[in-house]
């Protein structure tokens, strides 16, 4: 290493042009926000504007006092802080709406104002998922994955400032996407709530993110592409592919929020769900078992189990996902011939499901005593059997037969929750256990015992959470479909809603464990990074490679 | 074996695995969806499916702002239990100009896909305004809001627009009146509602929707919305076991 030259201290690549473009886009936004008559918009386009203007602001505070600086000889790993930051700051707000809309359902009196209709259960509940879904797990997703692609290829973030734009571009989204719900600009297709220019906007954010992705890979210093890679890749090139169409749609004017979509009908139900099964199978399960195939290994010092398994597992996955949306729509509209590929597919489903469960969970071997000993390896442990425990329950509710009873009932409220708190929280949750000592170079977390306690409230919350699911929803569906022996519906609807209100509460308390388990998981993290360093990091130490 | 030894060429070439991703992924989607938008036996041959009035349109999109399906299906499937609770099971045609359908995954509340007609236009507005009035044990938030707020359809015109660039077959007629026809639907006493029918169909009804005769309030749009789902078909006349309408 030489000496630092203060001759050759230059600021990333792009930091101007992107101060220009930020000026600029606050500039149309400003303007846009002026010109335009609905009142929606308008706030919409004043909140780009303010981060326009603060990222100009910032951008040049920096280039020009000289502290926007780019170091060719080590990691962006600053930019990997921040989302790790923004990864609990979000799955602490996405849980907290949670339970906010757990408790309206169970005391309706109570968490419903008549005088702030914007905090209803309809504009709350969009707000929960795309929080969790794509505002906790996408930061945890970028963050891991910056981590994990430059760590696997030897090679520093490609793209100069871009990283940053990723990352700040991406909060910009959420901001927009959240707002937006609250005052009532919503697609409302589920998971593809955000209307026409906050797709747009993602969409260049999400260019950006693959070309700063695929730019790393493209300067590696291994020959070999590391499995995660495949399943990060895989994940970013389909979910552009699947935002891209399914949110196709017509503004009502350039100033105007509103949009509608191309697709009708029975076209855009399936469309929706062909998005929508695959929001899940590529943005909540490709991604995340990228996560595991490198934090699982790294943290064990064991080499993934199979990788010839790995290989058959990625490809089937993959292609078998796409083609399980139907079995949203069994019994309805939808001719039958595409409810019975769907079905079909989703039981075949399973397979590909189970053998990267598999390759995850015999990763261990010979390593299990440390399930006694970490508390880490043993949440991301749980987390993947969770994971095989919710691919087992989705082929089984794809069954047109089980759908019956199942759909439309809080089952799959259940079944949605045991994987994305069980599977996709905990396997981040884990990484980020795992990533917080590594990034801000302590020995360790501040401490284990807290993240005992994490563990066993978050598992305690979330078997109360989907046990209570189970219940009401299997209840709800037998109850709807009750005769009297003389041959009459045996209850009304609303008997079935009271009916719930037990497991209602029980739900509400579960969220509440979980949303416990990530606050003192954040207290955790925030002793961590205020204690006093250790020794630096091997900076280059090269992570589990060698056996892919 | 030497199909292993070819996957390392994919593990080496970062485009190859793209493009692989990429072709891989593709083909349940185009064998799925493709087909829905040519196969002439997706969408059943019915009589009476009309696109929105100005008013219903507005009160649907109101319906679509404030996330209801996220607990009200419009989709009865043909379970004997739903058919009897809710009506006749739904038609694709039903939903033929929806943008966005409007299915649903959800029933904390029941199904709509039928409730037009199903209720008074007092009930509706009572319930909207406070659920827990008329039915004690509901979960439902509050919509106070909407009998409070004026309709704003300054873009009723440019709705319609789009929605006919989309496919649905707005006439010039309809779009020239757009506003005409949406003021009289709220009017129990306008002259003009015999234009409006004359557009729209006979079935259409001008009322007071909610109640306050003064003005348009989102209340009227909703509440207008709500009394023509799932009205529309004649299932009298309607032939399921029709082999036009076998799928």
């Amino acid at each position: 290493m030489s000496a630092p030259s203060y001759t050759q201290a230059r600021p990333p690549a792009g930091s101007g042009a992107l101060l220009i473009v930020s000026a600029v886009g606050a500039f149309l936004a400003i303007l846009g926000a002026g010109l335009s008559q609905d009142p929606i918009f308008r706030l919409q386009a004043e909140t780009i504007a303010l981060a326009g203007v603060i990222a100009a602001f910032v951008l040049n505070a920096g280039l020009s006092g000289g502290t926007l600086v780019e170091h060719p000889d080590r990691y962006s790993d600053n930019v990997i802080k921040a989302g790790v930051i923004a990864t609990m700051f979000w799955a602490a707000a996405g849980l907290l709406v949670g339970v906010l809309i757990a408790a309206q359902l169970s005391w309706p009196t109570i968490f419903y104002f008549p005088e702030a209709g914007w905090l209803n259960f309809g504009r709350l509940r969009p707000l929960h998922t795309s929080a969790v879904i794509f505002a906790f797990g996408g930061n945890a997703l970028i963050a891991t994955s910056f981590w994990v692609v430059q760590r696997t290829c030897k090679a520093k973030l490609a793209g100069g400032i871009a990283p940053w734009f990723v990352f700040w571009g991406y909060q910009l989204f959420i901001v927009l996407a959240a707002t937006g719900y609250l005052m009532g600009a919503t697609q409302s297709k589920e998971y593809a709530e955000p209307e026409w220019y906050t797709d747009l906007w993602l969409t260049i954010v999400w260019v950006a993110y693959l070309l700063v992705f695929l730019g790393t890979i493209w300067k590696r210093k291994e020959p070999h592409i590391y499995v995660a890679n495949w399943f990060y890749l895989a994940f970013i090139v389909t979910i552009a592919l699947l935002h891209l169409v399914n949110n196709a749609a017509i503004p009502v004017g350039l100033l105007n929020h509103k949009s509608y979509g191309v697709f009708s009908g029975v076209q855009d139900a399936l469309v929706q769900w062909w998005y929508g099964h695959n929001a899940v199978g590529f943005f909540l399960t490709a991604g995340f078992l990228a996560m595991m195939y490198y934090f699982v290994p790294k943290r064990v010092e064991r080499p993934v189990y199979s990788y010839r398994l790995s290989i058959v597992h990625f490809w089937a996955l993959i292609f078998i996902y796409i083609w399980a949306g139907p079995h949203h729509l069994h019994y309805t509209a939808l001719p039958q011939w595409a409810q019975t590929l769907g079905m079909t597919f989703s039981i075949m489903l399973w397979m590909p499901s189970w053998g990267g469960m598999i390759n995850g969970l015999m990763t261990l071997s010979g390593a299990w005593d440390k399930l006694r000993t970490d508390p880490v390896v043993r949440m991301m442990v749980v987390s993947i059997a969770f994971y095989g425990m919710s691919t087992f329950e989705g082929p089984v509710m794809s069954i047109r037969a089980v759908n019956a009873l199942s759909h439309y009932t809080d089952w799959t409220i259940g079944h949605v929750h045991s994987g994305a708190l069980g599977w996709v929280g905990f396997i981040s949750f884990g990484a980020v256990y795992c990533l917080v000592p590594w990034l801000w170079k302590k020995k360790d977390m501040y401490s284990t015992k807290l993240i005992e306690w994490h563990f066993w409230i978050a598992t305690t919350g979330i078997l109360l959470y989907i046990a209570a699911m189970w219940v009401s929803g299997i209840m709800e569906g037998l109850m709807w479909r009750a005769y009297t022996p003389q041959g009459f519906l045996a209850y009304s609807f609303i008997e079935t809603v009271s009916a719930k209100h037990i497991e209602n509460v029980i739900r509400a308390v579960g969220g509440l464990m979980y949303l416990s388990g990530a606050l003192i998981m954040i207290v955790n993290i925030w002793k961590t990074i205020a204690s006093p360093s250790a020794e630096p990091a091997d900076e280059t130490a090269a992570p589990a490679t060698a056996i892919a | 074996m030497s199909l292993w030894k070819q996957h390392a060429k994919l593990e080496r070439h970062s485009l190859l695995l793209v493009v692989g991703i990429l072709l891989v992924v593709s083909i349940g989607g185009l064998v799925e969806i493709a087909p829905l938008f040519w196969l002439q036996g997706t969408i059943e041959k019915v009589q009476g499916v009309r696109p929105y009035t100005p008013l219903e349109l507005n009160g649907r999109d109101i319906y679509v702002r404030e996330g209801c399906y996220l607990c009200h299906s419009q989709m009865i499937r043909p379970l004997r239990d739903e058919v009897e609770r809710y009506g006749h099971y739904s038609l694709a045609a039903e939903s033929m100009y929806d943008h966005p359908f409007q299915w649903g995954s959800k029933r904390t509340g029941p199904d709509l896909a039928r409730v037009g007609g199903k209720y008074s236009d007092a009930w509706h507005r009572d319930h909207l305004i406070d659920p827990r009035s008329v039915v004690p044990e509901s979960v439902m938030p509050p919509y106070k809001f909407l009998a409070e707020k004026d309709l704003d359809y300054r873009d009723i015109v440019d709705r319609m627009k789009v929605l006919r660039t989309e496919g649905v077959p707005y006439t010039a007629d309809e779009l020239t009146n757009a506003k005409k026809d949406l003021e009289a639907q709220a009017d129990p006493y306008s002259t003009d509602a015999v234009a409006l029918r004359g557009r729209y169909g006979a079935k259409v009804v001008n009322r007071d929707f909610d109640g306050d005769p003064d003005r348009i309030t989102e209340m009227d749009a909703l509440v207008a919305y709500l009394q023509m789902l799932g009205t529309q078909v004649d299932f009298k006349s309607y032939k399921a076991q029709a082999p036009e309408n076998q799928r």
